[in-house]
């Protein structure tokens, strides 16, 4: 029997804090150990040659290109976006980044310069990093950052409502935010840099995807740890248990702490072997990064050259 | 008028029960200048075969009891034995012995007992330990009780013998079944009174008298004995029990040491180490 | 190569819309580690004696690659004398040099070959991956570093073992005679070669036939560690040299690692005589998984407990136990991950199977697998591109098994799981016990205390709750039942090559 795609069908028919108590309680439980064993096998994965210049391609093409500081002006924006349309100046076989992301004010500055260019625009929003205000204050941000021109909002949990048991909270709140979005692509950050355990990071995934979140993402990258390897698979595979039990596909974001291309190979790697195939796109993967982009891009250069490369070379966005 | 005696049958100890062989047979049992003291049953394979399934049902239980409970049955039955002291006395000397050596050997008997005994509730402190492994794992191997052990009893000395042998097999928890000293029965069937009386659970302890000679090969092939002391075997019935416990892979103890030995490495001779790994995470 | 036509798709049955089909297009390039700093001689002879000696029996074997088939060196076969003259040197060895040193001499020599070992890794790695198929991965990360470990967790306990077990003054056997097996060939030399010299004992040592090429290069590291000559002796040549090294009458000890038919036959070799014996035989390991497991993190243990070293584990965990609750859930999640092995080349370093060691234990396997197709077992295996010459098996699962299929109950040594159901607890003890093995067994549940009770009734050596194919020097492997005796690693390993008067 063939079922319709639904989130619903891991759901209680009526959705109380018990409810959700009792179906997050079915998720099932992660082993740190086994967990981090399986990371560091997965680490020995030698990605040499076509195969290495493949991914760092694939990790360009996945990157949302971030600034999320106090002190970016619209120039700063300009310049990023100009670096995520076309991240090697007058080389064409670079691709451009998924998208750039910024704070709302900056939104309507990152559409104009992505416009007509394939570049998406990602906002956080919901009062970013801490989320620490009311829901209706942050449905009305996100209202806000929608009509401001953005094509992905990036919210974040309320990481204390989780802790204290409050999952009717989090999971309300997520879907209000969802349906503000309307069609936007809504990614929930769970920042697991603050979460006790694995197990809460797979309960808390679970809740984000069963509430509506069209990917899952691991930090806001103001909390440290942003995100782990270890992390990012604990999630990718509450996302293929997601997938198995609702027919529903979800993206996953680790962001925050990747910083090198060997890195970002690692993190392909466990997707790859993790999920595969059927994630291996932008469309479903994401790394939320700022410094990470130039060192992928001298790697690419030392693949095409065979010599090592001065950072220099390649521009600051 | 003198009163005429009562004289004990002495039979096998099978389950907790006193049967006689199965085969109906018996042999005399002599002091050492010829003197006819007793009759006793003469043991068949099928008796052995009793003996180890009894032994058998009775394992799990057994080794199911905590050390405590253990170490308090050993110790009743010292107590039982100590009260008996000079029966032992009597069948030792009977069977040719100087009194003063048969006191000193049911003293020592005793003594085991009571020194095993208090190893019930610590022999795994001692053969145990928490592993140190390179990784976040807890570890912890521990000594567990190997079965159903076959004893081949020590001709000589016939109570202290049996009791230096079975005491380290059963203090851990596995079941006996024993080939009794073949010219000194009589000691090995009175100490099967003692058990009875003792709270020892019908099984843990079986008795065989009769030819050693015709049960080795059927012990020695038992599939469900899980190894054999063969301290009290002749060099021919060793090589047998040998060669029979390699057919699956028999415990085989008594290569080496003394009749008396004494040492909780015996004890752990009788018994398996088991290591338990468990991940450490949060 | 497999019958295709038993090939079943790897997609998991899916009801709904999302689906997880692994492998994806990014395939990795071959990373092959380079063999180039190992140098294999055309030709070893026997380590006896501190040299290299031509074997009485001017016979020579070859070594074959079992990846490529291709010949790597031809290796001596040790007959009757020289198994004599290896004893001979190992006896006076024992008794002129090594029995008469203090423990603090014999530990500074173990610390050294650990260290010669750390030094030569990769080489080493890389020379037992050619000679016996295992993917470098596990050589290089695995097989290597422990003998090492091992090495240098017993050099310590050289000048200590008095106080290793309370009341035993420590004394060592004498010549100990140690046939090792092909799977972990340089890991089980370790094992057996690092607590007999620990303990003081002197050391005639035969590898598996298929796999020599590593312990003839562990003769280099002792010579060149400056071990007195006959404290490591080296015996080559298949199962008759290995029977002549056992009998030996002025042999003290025996260790043999390999099959439970093997054993038994040592062990009615030994009868008659008082040398000590341990054995360490086959297993049929149950792997049990609970529905309150943590399921991702019990599919990856099932899948190393299986296919870690081409499932040529004696401890494998051949047989999983799965509750019934969990079984199309979990068996998918297998499924899939079955899909992402790697099957190839060894020396690639993204290897996750490799070669079977022989054509004989390929078709030992093949055999095996047959039987449980014919017994009515589902069979499954991922699509998997195999190289043209060499030895390989894909990755294998079977459900539908019943207890009786031989696939349930014969060890089979390869990459094959069988899989069965159990309903609760003591349905799984008693399933995981029925076999006369008692090797190793694993538990997955999240429960504490149904660990504890399933790790009190499992009969086994070793019981790995929530993790499996866990090794480590300190910690004591061996098995129950069938599967042997005597413990190797930790403080109650030392027991096997020490005199305890018992």
């Amino acid at each position: 029997m063939t079922l319709a795609p639904s989130r619903d069908s891991v759901l209680p028919d009526r959705i109380t804090n018990a409810s959700l108590r009792s179906f997050l309680g079915g998720v099932g439980t992660v082993d740190e150990v086994m967990t981090h064993r399986r990371v560091a096998e997965l680490a020995t994965r030698s990605i040499k040659k076509d195969s290495k210049r493949a991914a760092l391609l694939t990790a360009v093409r996945m990157m949302d290109l971030t600034t999320l500081e106090g002190r970016d002006t619209p120039g700063k924006v300009r310049q990023l976006a100009a670096k995520a349309i076309r991240p090697i100046p007058g080389d064409p076989t670079i691709p451009s980044t998924a998208a750039v992301c910024v704070y709302p004010n900056l939104v309507p500055v990152a559409a104009e310069a992505v416009a007509g260019t394939g570049v998406r625009v990602a906002s956080v929003a919901t009062y970013f990093p801490s989320g620490q205000l009311g829901t209706p204050e942050k449905v009305a941000e996100v209202e806000h950052v929608v009509s401001l021109g953005a094509d992905e909002i990036d919210m974040v949990i309320d990481r204390g409502a989780f802790l204290r048991g409050d999952y009717l909270a989090v999971f309300d709140e997520i879907r209000r935010i969802k349906d503000a979005c309307g069609d936007l692509h809504l990614k929930v950050i769970l920042e697991t840099g603050e979460l006790a355990s694995y197990d809460d990071v797979r309960r808390a995934s679970m809740l984000a995807m069963a509430a509506g979140g069209d990917f899952i993402k691991t930090s806001t990258g103001k909390i440290s740890p942003a995100a782990t390897r270890e992390v990012t698979l604990v999630m990718l595979k509450a996302i293929a248990d997601f997938a198995d039990a609702t027919g529903v596909q979800v993206g996953m974001k680790p962001a925050g702490g990747i910083r090198t291309a060997k890195d970002a190979i690692r993190y392909l790697v466990i997707l790859n072997e993790t999920l595969g195939a059927g994630w291996m796109t932008p469309e479903w993967f994401r790394f939320g990064a700022s410094s990470l982009l130039n060192d992928v891009l001298m790697q690419i250069r030392w693949l095409d050259t065979g010599r090592y490369q001065d950072p220099d070379h390649f521009t600051e966005a | 008028m003198n009163r005429l005696d009562v004289r004990k049958t002495y039979k096998l100890y099978i389950g907790g029960k006193f049967p006689r062989s199965e085969s109906g047979r018996s042999y005399p049992a002599k002091s050492t200048d010829g003197e006819v003291l007793a009759r006793v049953s003469l043991a068949s394979r099928k008796d052995l075969r009793m003996a180890v399934e009894a032994a058998r049902q009775a394992q799990a239980g057994w080794a199911g009891l905590t050390g405590y409970n253990r170490g308090q049955i050993l110790y009743r039955i010292a107590e039982m034995l100590e009260d008996r002291h000079d029966t032992f006395v009597g069948q030792i000397v009977a069977a040719g012995a100087k009194p003063r050596a048969a006191t000193d050997e049911v003293s020592a008997a005793i003594d085991a007992l009571v020194w095993y005994a208090g190893w019930a509730d610590k022999f795994a402190q001692v053969h145990g330990n928490l592993n140190p492994v390179a990784g976040p794992y807890f570890n912890i191997s521990a000594p567990e009780p190997t079965g159903v052990f076959g004893i081949v009893a020590p001709d000589a000395p016939a109570l202290l013998g049996l009791v230096a042998r079975l005491a380290p097999v059963i203090v851990s928890g596995n079941t006996a079944v024993v080939l009794a000293s073949e010219p000194s029965p009589m000691p090995a069937i009175t100490f099967t009174e003692i058990l009875a009386t003792s709270d020892v659970p019908p099984g843990v302890v079986n008795m065989l008298t009769g030819s050693t000679e015709e049960l080795v090969p059927w012990l020695a092939d038992h599939g469900d004995v899980d190894g054999i002391d063969v301290m009290g075997a002749s060099p021919q019935q060793r090589k047998r029990l040998q060669e029979g416990g390699a057919l699956d892979i028999k415990r085989i103890v008594g290569l080496r040491g003394s009749v008396v030995d004494r040492s909780p490495q015996l004890i752990g001779a009788f018994t398996e180490t088991k290591t338990v790994w468990h991940p450490k995470g949060r | 190569m497999q019958d295709t036509s038993k090939v079943t798709d790897t997609t998991p049955a899916k009801t709904t819309g999302a689906t997880i089909d692994l492998p994806g297009d990014w395939r990795y390039a071959p990373s092959r580690q380079s063999s180039a700093p190992v140098t294999i001689a055309d030709r070893y002879g026997l380590f006896i004696n501190g040299g290299w000696q031509r074997p009485a029996s001017g016979e020579w074997f070859p070594t074959i690659n079992p990846s490529t088939e291709e010949t790597l060196s031809e290796i001596a076969v040790a007959d009757g004398a020289d198994v004599g003259r290896a004893v001979k040197a190992a006896r006076n060895a024992y008794e002129e040099v090594w029995g008469p040193m203090s423990g603090t001499e014999r530990a500074k020599y173990l610390f050294r070959i650990a260290r010669m070992i750390q030094e030569r890794a990769r080489e080493i790695a890389v020379l037992e991956t050619m000679d016996g198929g295992k993917p470098i991965r596990e050589s290089r990360d695995f097989d290597i570093p422990q003998a090492a470990a091992h090495f240098f967790y017993h050099a310590g306990w050289a000048d200590k073992l008095e106080y290793a077990f309370p009341g035993i003054d420590p004394k060592p056997l004498g010549v100990a005679a140690q046939v090792i097996p092909w799977n972990f060939p340089f890991l089980m030399l370790a094992w057996k070669i690092a607590p007999a010299l620990a303990t003081g004992n002197t050391v005639v040592l035969k590898p598996a036939e298929t796999t020599s090429l590593t312990a003839l290069f562990f003769a280099s590291i002792c010579d060149e560690a400056g071990l007195p000559p006959g404290v490591v002796n080296l015996v080559t040549g298949a199962g008759e040299t290995g029977a002549g090294l056992v009998s030996h009458p002025d042999v003290d000890k025996v260790a043999f690692t390999g099959s439970t038919a093997v054993g038994k036959r040592i062990q009615a070799d030994l009868a008659g005589t008082s040398k000590k014996l341990t054995l360490e035989l086959g297993g049929k390991g149950a792997h049990i998984v609970f529905d309150d497991a943590a399921l991702d993190d019990a599919v990856e243990g099932v899948v190393n407990g299986i296919f870690f070293n081409q499932g040529h584990v004696c401890c494998a965990g051949s047989r999983l136990l799965v509750q019934e609750t969990i079984h199309d859930r979990f068996v998918d999640k297998l499924k899939r991950r079955l899909a992402t092995l790697r099957v190839g080349d060894p020396l690639d370093k993204n290897t996750d199977v490799g070669a079977i060691n022989s054509r004989a234990q390929l078709d030992k396997i093949t055999d095996l697998v047959e039987s449980g197709v014919a017994d009515g077992a589902e069979i499954f295996q991922p699509r998997c591109d195999l190289p043209e010459r060499g030895f390989w098996f894909v990755p294998t699962l079977f459900t539908d098994v019943s207890q009786s299929h031989r696939i349930a109950q014969e060890e089979i040594f390869g990459p094959v799981l069988s899989i069965l159901t159990f309903r609760d607890p003591e349905e799984a003890v008693t399933k995981a016990n029925n076999t006369p093995y008692g090797l190793s067994a694993g538990v997955w549940t999240q429960k504490g205390s149904r660990i504890l009770w399933m790790a009190d009734r499992l009969d086994a050596g070793v019981v790995w709750a929530n993790t499996f194919n866990q090794f480590d020097p300190a910690s004591p492997f061996g098995g129950y039942k069938e599967s042997g005796f005597g413990r190797e690693g930790g403080r109650h390993g030392l027991l096997a090559y020490m005199d305890t008067g018992i």
